[in-house]
């Protein structure tokens, strides 16, 4: 049995479920008073300023917040109270742009976009379309919460799906203080089904990559090390093969901050995350190449800025409005969060990217 | 002044110590990066020496930086502490072995 770890912002009805009162501390305080630059002025040293959105290579659309973890660290505050979940309306529209836009990547995320009722009919629409690497992210508990979902990694092998799990560790302790008690047994139980049915083996098309980020207020290691780390613990103690391992950084928004700041690390953080800028990193940041696409059909530089509830500078701000042309060159809409993006290698939903 | 001989934030500051001797400064930090590089001793594994010597040597700020250091390396708690007690057994293991010298004497003085 899994137990929550905890609820989300919404339900515990807390201040920082706004987004402006999240932007508000992320503007306020160290960055007020001169301690740290604002992100526009440290990537204006570098002429760097405005960020402008390249040619689309990643359309990414979340499915809907709802979850069935209520992990410590969600920037999406997901869980099983969220309702905001995307409709089939809004997915034709999607559909629509997945088969007209540039883009190579489809990349599906929620929550836990299995829970969309509409997830199976959506995914086999979308995989038609032949588009080059579809992702799903998948908490992997899923695969293990309910009988209907037991057959998730065959349906993803059907067609071709690119699996993307997360996993902080490969030990139970750590997994579970971030996760929630008795994640880590079902994780490593999903992972062996999805190995079973070909997933993550050297060699086979089947890709499964795993995510890391780091359980608590310190920045992910070398994601190379890790891989090498993760691969030797999870082969010796589980016999599980997967392909990359993702280190990604954790964004001080929504649930995150909110520990930030309980367990009095926030300043500290955003030191951090300040110190280890790499301006190589901002030359290659994901909302310059992506878009999200939100449940109800509104489009975001990055998921990080749709939880922020900062939609991108253009006229076309719903995927019905869709225009390629008109997005590209956009400025992209920035804030102090942003310095999580920027840190040491970089850091985006594909890992690092310096 | 400050109330306390010690300050967290004067860790972020260790590389102003260039500032008043800059080759110098400079030399240690490119051999101070070299010595933590991957070599025969993974990063990981000299982390966890850094460490263990953090608490040998008492110093505040490296047990901060390394205690970190572990952490975004995937370094356990119970690896940490591990580490922690070969510090303690080496460092108590040679206060004790001087007992041999005092043996020694008393014996010579006494015997």
């Amino acid at each position: 049995m899994t137990k929550l770890k905890t609820q989300s912002l919404h339900k515990k009805g807390s201040d920082l479920a706004q987004s402006n009162r999240q932007l508000e501390i992320l503007s306020n305080g160290i960055f007020q008073n001169g301690d740290l630059p604002k992100f526009k002025d440290k990537i204006s040293e570098t002429n760097q300023f405005p960020l402008k959105a390249k040619q689309l290579e990643i359309l990414q659309i979340n499915v809907g917040y709802m979850c069935n973890q209520v992990c410590e660290h969600c920037h999406v505050d997901a869980g099983p109270d969220r309702k905001e979940i995307m409709t089939r309306d809004t997915m034709l529209q999607c559909l629509e742009v997945i088969k007209n836009s540039g883009a190579h990547t489809l990349d599906l995320t929620g929550g836990a976009p299995e829970m969309n009722p509409d997830f199976r009919w959506f995914v086999e629409e979308a995989a038609k379309v032949g588009i080059k690497d579809f992702i799903v992210r998948s908490n992997l508990t899923i695969i293990r919460a309910n009988k209907k979902y037991y057959d998730l990694p065959e349906f993803f092998k059907k067609h071709n799906v690119h699996v993307v799990s997360s996993m902080p560790h490969w030990t139970r302790g750590k997994t579970d203080k971030q996760r929630g008690d008795g994640v880590f047994d079902k994780s490593i139980k999903a992972l062996q089904e999805l190995n079973a049915v070909g997933y993550g083996i050297p060699d086979s098309d089947l890709r499964l990559d795993l995510v890391y980020n780091p359980s608590g207020a310190f920045l992910p290691g070398d994601q190379m090390s890790m891989e090498k780390d993760f691969k030797k613990a999870l082969m010796e103690d589980f016999g599980i093969q997967f392909h990359n391992l993702f280190a990604i950084t954790n964004l001080p928004i929504a649930r995150f901050l909110d520990y930030l700041i309980a367990s009095e690390n926030y300043e500290d953080y955003m030191y951090q995350l300040v110190d280890a800028y790499n301006p190589a990193a901002v030359a290659n940041v994901m909302c310059t190449n992506t878009l999200s696409v939100s449940w109800d059909g509104y489009l975001y530089d990055c998921d990080f800025n749709q939880m922020l509830e900062l939609p991108v500078n253009s006229k076309a701000k719903h995927i019905s409005d869709f225009n390629e042309e008109l997005l590209e060159g956009r400025n992209i809409v920035i804030s102090q969060h942003c310095y999580g993006c920027t840190a040491g290698a970089g850091s985006s939903c594909q890992g690092v990217v310096a | 002044m400050s109330k306390t001989y010690y300050d967290p934030a004067d860790l972020r500051k260790f590389g102003n110590i260039t500032e008043w001797s800059e080759e110098l400064g400079n030399k240690f930090f490119d051999y101070y990066g070299k010595v933590f590089e991957d070599g025969a001793l993974t990063a990981r594994e000299k982390s966890l020496i850094a460490l263990a010597v953090a608490h040998t040597e008492q110093c505040p700020y490296c047990i901060d930086a390394y205690s970190k250091d572990g952490l975004q390396r995937g370094v356990t708690k119970e690896e940490m502490m591990e580490a922690i007690h070969v510090g303690a057994a080496i460092k108590s293991g040679a206060t004790l072995v001087h007992g041999v010298q005092m043996m020694n004497k008393v014996n010579k003085l006494d015997g």
